[in-house]
């Protein structure tokens, strides 16, 4: 393996071979690079001050550039990557790119200190070529926090880069910068050692595999959303670290004849579309998941893996009866997801043990809804988060019901009792109410900063109610977010 | 002005003919740095040689003796040049700006708030400091702690007197009244969010002195407390900034704790020292806007109207004054709003608690005071059965009568008549009233709400010794022009406005104006950039600056022409002499060939407030600015839930230095004011005073998509203020944000749609999911499990 981080760096390569594995790129930036121009706002990946585009190669070599946050990703994950900052901008003449005319002309800064962020954000938009509608710019910008304008001129110039001159001749994307990248064809993946850390980044899923046979306690990596804050947030040391973002045959999702298969290192944004075009509610759940820099980098299967009891996949999942893959050396067990939370802090997996992949059954027959309540919309974490997945006959009874919460106990939990209430019955008013009543046997929420127990609860049998409503013919969705909220 | 026709760089609009003078939308100064990275903040400054990083150690405890011991330990641990402790501060370990000498640097002894900095550690690298830290022990001895404002309350732990304005007898009118309403009502804190957190850096110079880079609104504080913190006089310490990346009010008193720590550090090392808080810290340690509870007893006609008022409000103050006192006096002379109060008592408790000393933050109090008339005003209107509109235009101020404020100044400028026969016209606020009720009829589980909300709010210090300012400015002999001021730039776009003002008097180029940082050493004795006041006092003695040296080069012009003064204009780069015209760097080379001073400084004074403050009568304000929202929402009473769909303000400046700088202040005052009333929570465990709302993860701001699709400003083209105010402008600073008061009458409206508008829900601020469910469902009868 080889044992020096190459990237691009704007036009430049950089090949770094004394660095610590778990340095971010943020502080990699700013006291190495000297480019200040990246801030830092809150070192968790919520404020997107740190926002920078970073360039990835796919399978044919074609670079995608997407928005990511500099402040929870760690150095060598940018190994073969092309990482632009808000330095790289200018054109060659000196004039601004038209993400940050734009800005200027909108009257986008006031303070000034997270607009390179969302320059950044504006910038990997501005390589799609594609002009974003309204839904699509409050996606595009949920990630970046601004306190001063409103937002209402950094919206418009959205819109407006899109209408100013193309820019010339912009060093960074001049083809040339990233040939060095191609050069680098080492198939055996990174393997660094600083002090008492190491870092993996293997190629293939067998690869990895093996490396986690030999480094059964090391953490494994994957987009850093969660994992990043154990070093920004807890300062944590971690000793050995297996990033995953580079295996190349754990990252296109698939359907299969068992359904769609969302392997380890897929992104939410991988997976959005996918998932949406089956389960409109759960490709929703997705969209609302942290931001578009955060879906850029975490995975589905992360969000299983790490175990937590508000994590937004799991309840979606186990409605839907998902399953899911470990695998440990060459041998793969499955389970379903429901039976992999154990309880707070305990999951079924064994050291040197990975989630491969999910599997997530098609079927189109059942009825699913699913509802995310938090404090704000959008990138907030759920308060409760539910997932119902109805299975009617053609009587409107229900032969089976799979409802599942987030947010409602240590673990993401079916309500088993509402379940039952309405097994076998018709799906009435009367039935419903039986289920909510019978929830309060379910669950014993807790009391936190975002919402109470008594407010959990009485939400959570809420929902329900939502979800009969919504089934009922000729209703409307009863929502305030997303593509199904009503139009004001 | 409608929303957005603010699309040109250097659009004219103004009346002059200057490039950027007043009355033009020109950008922010910095908006090309801001949008290229390259714009400098104080954490971007290059670090000088042997630069100390500092940590500081919190404490965990809300009230407790504390002793701290293994401090050598971290003392000798890779890295660190010194752990920094009370004994360390020479001077006086207090960096209150109040001078009661209860803001301790760092704890002596006893610990008054969870978060308290107790110790910090000075090292190579951050972590390297954090590390230390841990090796430190500290041995708590708890002691018993007063947390929320109802244990306050109950130990009548208070940092004053209840401070108290009376006007009639409001006693008497309540016994009289036809109708008669008590009730208690709560608005939660707020958090600054500034995007660049609090820091500071010290570097040491000869002699013991030291010159501080901070990210202040105060910089003339932190020289001065700085300076009283390591026991040298004032002229040892130099304060310099250039910007702030947003600051609200909550870098005017914090600022100088980080600023005297990095100093201590730097003169005890004889290193440069930084101190850069990480976000979890800086909400931690530093204050918020004060949470308040209200409790009134209301008697009012079957008008409405309202007949005597007993009001009082109890603020969750923290451990120590910072500016809480004065934050009260304007809440308590905000509790009018936009109504005539003739008999009328406010009682206003100033709670004294062990969590973190709340502060300065935009609106200082008032956003507070308005949402307490506001819910009178509607609780007034439910239990009438009367439209809330109509409860509000019965009880507004009148022009020539009903004008007397509860402090006993009569309102002689009122605008807000013609403000909101705007509002309702641009809003359709009848024809939108009678559809949300329509809408409501049929919708069976999502409701609308809208609500019209008229504001006054009052601009000035009232502390009078803070209504001065200077300026400082040099034509060099090219022409070119150096300008300096005490106020300090946190994105509002002031050093822009002053610039436009200058290049006015100047008829100049706004080009040929450079901007400065604010720095301790050009401009003395400033006074915070704060209480909307910022163009108001240093534009006005930029102004007065300028106009010396236009009238120094008229005298030399005059005299080297032999014509009158008065013949000699300057216009557009130009200078009119006679029938000659020179150019102005031409006119400015000549003068100082000709030995003309080209240097002056500008000072501006406004005495005509003065209040007893026994009696709290008196004139608190320079002036009012006026204004009107009429906000539309939407909940969902499954899960209360709620959107704002529609926004529509009506909004006073008076007449506009710059109408696009304006227009921004005015969208983003009103998001932040939403924000408070929605989404922002901040949440205190009520046992332990721990903060648990410490990061964005948890602490919610609004985003891109709380903005209501429909969202339309208007500034009036009409108003001019009546004060001598420079260029007959307004302050838009905070007013803005009270606006926002708006949108929670709208919720409000909403969720008592529930009961068909009979009853006043019981909504508290601000409304997030979960209070709007507890009031929905309190309306229907059912309680949360």
């Amino acid at each position: 393996m080889s044992g020096t981080v190459r990237f691009v760096l704007g036009s430049e390569l950089r090949e770094l071979s004394d660095v610590r594995p778990t340095q971010t790129v943020l502080e990699y930036l700013r006291t190495v690079e000297k480019r200040c121009g990246t801030k830092e706002g809150c070192a968790e990946g919520d404020c997107g001050a740190c926002t920078v585009a970073l360039g990835e190669p796919d399978e044919a070599g074609e670079m995608h550039y997407r928005a990511v946050n500099a402040c929870i990703q760690f150095v060598p994950t940018l190994h073969g990557r092309h990482l632009i900052t808000i330095e790289d901008l200018r054109q060659a003449d000196g004039s601004l790119h038209p993400a940050q005319e734009a800005m200027v002309r909108t009257h986008g800064s006031q303070c000034g200190f997270c607009t390179p962020g969302f320059v950044m954000s504006l910038y990997a938009r501005y390589r799609t070529g594609e002009p974003p509608d309204a839904a699509e710019t409050d996606d595009l910008l949920a990630g970046n926090l601004c306190r001063c304008t409103g937002y209402g001129p950094i919206i418009a110039s959205a819109q407006q880069m899109f209408e100013l001159p193309e820019p010339q001749a912009i060093a960074c994307e001049q083809p040339e910068v990233i040939e060095a990248l191609r050069e680098d064809s080492d198939a055996t993946g990174l393997e660094l050692r600083g002090g008492a850390q190491s870092y993996y980044a293997p190629q293939t899923a067998d690869g990895l595999a093996s490396l986690l046979l030999e480094h059964p306690d090391a953490t494994i990596l994957a987009g850093g959303t969660d994992v990043g804050l154990w070093v920004t947030k807890l300062h944590r040391d971690l000793e050995c670290v297996i990033y995953i973002g580079d295996v190349s045959d754990l990252k296109a999702v698939q359907q299969t004849q068992r359904g769609l298969e969302i392997p380890a290192a897929a992104t939410y944004a991988d997976a959005h579309d996918a998932v949406g075009k089956h389960y409109p509610d759960f490709g929703e759940l997705i969209r609302r998941i942290g931001s578009t820099q955060i879906r850029n980098l975490g995975t589905v299967c992360g969000n299983v893996a790490n175990g937590s009891p508000i994590g937004d996949m799991p309840p979606a999942l186990i409605a839907l009866g998902a399953t899911l893959v470990l695998r440990k050396g060459k041998e793969r067990r499955e389970m379903p997801v429901e039976e992999f939370f154990v309880e707070y802090g305990v999951q079924a997996i064994e050291p040197g043990e990975f989630v491969e992949r999910i599997i997530l059954p098609l079927d189109g027959q059942k009825l699913f809804k699913a509802y995310k309540i938090s404090k704000r919309f959008d990138q907030d974490i759920s308060a409760v988060c539910a997932a119902f997945s109805l299975d009617l006959d053609d009587g409107n009874t229900v032969r089976e019901a799979r409802i599942c919460y987030g947010g409602m106990a240590g673990v993401p939990k079916r309500a088993e009792h509402a379940e039952a209430a309405l097994q076998g019955k018709p799906l009435e008013l009367d039935a419903v109410k039986a289920a909510m009543a019978a929830m309060a046997s379910d669950f014993t929420p807790m009391t936190d900063m975002r919402a109470s127990a008594e407010y959990r609860m009485r939400v959570a049998q809420n929902l329900l109610m939502k979800c009969y409503l919504e089934t009922q013919p000729g209703t409307q969705p009863i929502r305030l977010a997303g593509s199904a909220g009503i139009k004001p | 002005m409608s929303d957005h026709a603010f699309d040109e760089r250097h659009a004219g609009g103004g009346q002059s003919a200057v490039v950027g003078g007043v009355h033009q939308m020109l950008i922010h100064d910095s908006a090309e740095r801001h949008v290229s990275g390259e714009a400098v903040y104080v954490d971007d400054i290059p670090e000088p040689r042997d630069l100390l990083h500092l940590y500081i150690f919190k404490s965990q405890r809300a009230h407790a003796r504390f002793r701290l011991s293994n401090l050598e330990a971290a003392a000798a641990a890779p890295g660190v040049a010194r752990v920094l402790t009370s004994e360390d501060v020479d001077g006086k370990n207090d960096f209150g700006h109040v001078n009661i000498g209860d803001d301790p640097v760092l704890a002596e002894g006893v610990v008054l708030f969870p978060g308290q900095p107790v110790f910090a550690v000075a090292a190579d690298t951050i972590e390297e400091a954090r590390r230390a830290a841990q090796l430190v022990e500290i041995e708590y001895e708890d002691l018993p702690p007063v947390i929320t404002i109802e244990d306050a309350l109950q130990a009548k732990s208070f940092l004053c007197p209840p401070h108290v304005l009376k006007q009639g007898d409001a006693a008497s009118a309540l016994r009289t009244a036809p109708h008669h309403l008590q009730n208690t009502f709560r608005c939660g804190a707020q958090e600054h969010f500034y995007l660049e957190g609090q820091v500071a850096m010290a570097v040491p110079k000869e002699e013991g002195d030291v010159h501080i880079y901070s990210a202040t609104q105060d910089p003339s504080a932190v020289q001065h407390l700085v300076a009283r913190v390591i026991g040298r006089p004032a002229n040892a310490v130099m304060v310099e900034v250039r910007r702030m990346g947003g600051a609200f009010g909550g870098k005017e008193t914090f600022a100088t704790l980080f600023a005297a720590i990095a100093a201590i550090a730097a003169i005890k090392t004889g290193r440069p020292a930084k101190c850069r808080l990480d976000r979890d810290d800086d909400m931690i340690i530093t204050g918020k806007r004060h949470e308040t509870r209200f409790d009134y007893d209301v008697g009012f006609d079957d008008d409405g109207r309202v007949l005597g008022l007993d009001l009082s409000l109890a603020m969750r103050c923290g451990y120590s004054h910072d500016q809480s006192i004065p934050i009260l006096d304007r809440a308590i002379s905000h509790c009018d709003n936009a109504y005539f109060l003739s008999d009328v008592t406010i009682t206003g408790y100033a709670c004294k608690t062990n969590t973190a000393s709340n502060c300065a933050f935009r609106g200082f109090g008032s956003p507070q005071a308005m949402l307490g008339i506001e819910r009178v005003m509607d609780d007034i209107a439910f239990h009438l059965g009367k439209e809330p509109y109509e409860v509000r235009m019965a009880n507004m101020y009148g022009v020539t009568e009903r004008n007397v404020t509860p402090y006993d100044w009569k309102i002689n400028c009122n605008i807000l008549p013609r403000i909101l026969e705007e509002l309702e016209e641009a809003a359709s606020y009848a024809k939108r009233r009678q559809a949300v009720k329509a809408f409501n009829a049929e919708s069976e589980w999502l409701k609308k709400g809208i609500a019209l909300f008229p504001m006054k709010y009052g601009v000035g210090f009232t502390a009078s010794f803070l209504n001065q300012a200077g300026a400082l400015i040099h034509v060099y002999q090219d022409g070119s022009v150096y300008l300096n001021h005490g106020g300090t730039e946190m994105g509002q776009g002031l050093y822009q406005k002053v610039a436009q003002i200058v290049a006015e008097e100047l008829q100049i180029d706004v080009a040929h104006v450079k901007i400065s940082s604010t720095v301790t050493d050009k401009v003395p004795n400033t006074t915070a950039t704060a209480a909307s006041s910022g163009t108001d006092m240093n534009g006005a003695a930029a102004q007065i600056a300028a106009r010396k040296i236009r009238s120094r080069l008229t005298e030399f012009a005059a005299a080297k022409h032999n014509i009158e003064p008065d013949r000699i204009r300057f216009e557009a780069g130009m200078v009119q002499i006679g029938n000659e015209q020179v150019r102005f760097e031409d006119l400015v080379l000549d003068a100082y060939m000709n030995l003309v001073s080209l240097s002056a400084t500008g000072f501006y004074t406004n005495p005509d407030i003065k209040v007893d403050p026994g009696t709290m009568k008196g004139r608190p304000y320079h002036y009012y600015v006026y204004g009107g929202a009429v906000v539309e929402s939407l909940i969902d009473t499954l899960t209360g839930e709620s959107r704002i769909t529609r926004i529509d303000i009506v909004h006073d400046v008076g007449k506009s230095i710059n109408p696009a700088l304006d227009m921004g202040q005015l969208e983003g005052g009103f998001i932040q004011g939403m924000g408070w009333l929605t989404t922002e929570e901040v949440v205190w465990d009520d046992k332990t005073g721990e903060l648990r709302t410490h990061a964005p993860s948890t602490y919610k701001i609004p985003v891109c998509s709380d903005r209501p699709k429909e969202f339309n400003m208007h500034l009036v083209d009409w108003s001019e203020n009546a004060e001598d105010v420079v260029y007959r402008s307004k302050a838009i600073g905070e007013p803005p944000l009270n606006l926002a008061v708006s949108v929670f009458n709208s919720i409000t409206d909403a969720v008592a749609s529930v009961a068909d508008y009979k009853i006043c829900p019981k909504l508290n601020a601000p409304a997030t999911p979960e209070a709007i469910l507890r009031a929905v469902e309190d309306l229907k009868g059912v309680s949360l499990p």
